[in-house]
């Protein structure tokens, strides 16, 4: 049952990834070695797309999962199941824990947490390096060197703030024109 | 129960949702102007509070605003209505974007383009890596915690949600043995 499995596993993903958006690349990636919903090649696709649409990057990325895992049903569950977890847990927060974020153990808590989740995406990242700028044949060299020079583009300061759909389209132009 | 304002409330969110490209913090100008500005709905110390909130609990930060703003406004309803709000561009945008890529998969152009948005996602996410280390790695023992975390994550097949346990665990052990959590 396709569907019950992605309730069960976005909703682990809305239990257990802390920090927002890119805290879920971790789990999604986590989700390619045991189904064959999608794969390391569709989510590169999947960030392209969430990081230049409207909306949470992490709503963008789950709906995309999950229709790709079943279509528009799939892609239904995957995010209402993702956003569940948090409902539940704020609702209980609000109503019983006026001083949650105050508490000395929460503190505890998120101060080994939140190195932890840099660097489960640092190595989702590196994942997604090795799927993105590899293929059958070795480095794809034009891909790596646009990486390159759109990282160092993205830290001079009068291009800081562009939005990545800007980069993003920018690439896609430069893919066409130059047969990447 | 009061429809008028649940309504409000799905249409308010809907609107950030729909017009904001990031989520996460990206996303706070755009709740002043809705939340504090335009409806009076909380004050700007609510809202900055709902957003520290929302970063110490699972999930993703603007959802988890989103319900916390609606239950405070109209409870358990209101929390339900705010996050639906929330969701509902995402999955409309993406459900068609994806289907209309769909669709080009086979075309030489799309993937010739497709190669090099790959390249610029692995720049985009390598400054994500960047910027969340420079936030979270603020001492040596999160640098150690961040490099133990990489080598189990990387090298190893231990599961994600493992690692994030672990991590919880590890920090309330370093705050009993010396208290370096402020």
């Amino acid at each position: 049952m396709i569907y019950l499995q992605l309730f069960w596993e976005f909703f682990k993903i809305g239990l257990f990834a802390i920090g927002g958006g890119p805290a879920t690349l971790p789990f999604l990636m986590d989700l390619t070695e045991k189904y064959d919903w999608f794969t390391m090649a569709d989510l590169t696709n999947m960030v392209a797309v969430a990081e230049s649409t409207p909306g949470p990057i992490g709503l963008n990325m789950a709906t995309y999962a999950g229709f790709h895992a079943a279509g528009i049903p799939g892609g239904v569950t995957a995010t209402m199941s993702l956003v569940l977890p948090s409902v539940i847990v704020i609702i209980l927060v609000a109503k019983f824990l006026a001083n949650f974020s105050e508490s000395k153990t929460v503190k505890a808590v998120f101060f080994g947490i939140r190195p932890a989740v840099t660097a489960l995406i640092a190595s989702a990242v590196a994942g997604l390096f090795q799927v993105a700028l590899m293929t059958e044949n070795g480095i794809a060299v034009k891909p790596l060197i646009l990486c390159a020079i759109v990282f160092g583009l993205m830290h001079l300061k009068k291009l800081k703030n562009l939005h990545p759909a800007f980069w993003l389209l920018g690439a896609a132009v430069l893919g066409i024109v130059f047969k990447f | 129960m009061n429809w008028k304002e649940l309504w409000q409330l799905y249409a308010a969110f809907f609107r950030i949702g729909g017009l904001t490209f990031g989520g996460g913090l990206t996303m706070l100008p755009m709740l002043k102007h809705e939340l504090v500005g335009k409806k009076n709905w909380i004050t700007e110390e609510e809202l900055i509070d709902c957003y520290a909130i929302g970063q110490c609990t699972p999930g993703i930060i603007a959802v988890n605003t989103a319900t916390f703003v609606g239950y405070r406004r109209q409870g358990i309803p209101g929390g339900i209505f705010a996050t639906l709000g929330m969701v509902s561009p995402s999955l409309v945008i993406i459900t068609m974007v994806a289907s209309f890529l769909q669709a080009l998969m086979d075309n030489v152009y799309f993937q010739h383009a497709m190669m090099g948005i790959k390249g610029v996602v692995c720049a985009l996410m390598l400054n994500t890596v960047i910027t969340l280390a420079k936030k979270s790695l603020v001492n040596p023992i999160c640098i150690v915690i961040c490099i133990a975390a990489f080598l189990l994550a990387f090298f190893t097949p231990v599961p994600t949600i493992a690692i994030v346990v672990l991590a919880g665990i590890c920090g309330v052990i370093l705050d009993k043995m010396g208290g370096t959590v402020k």
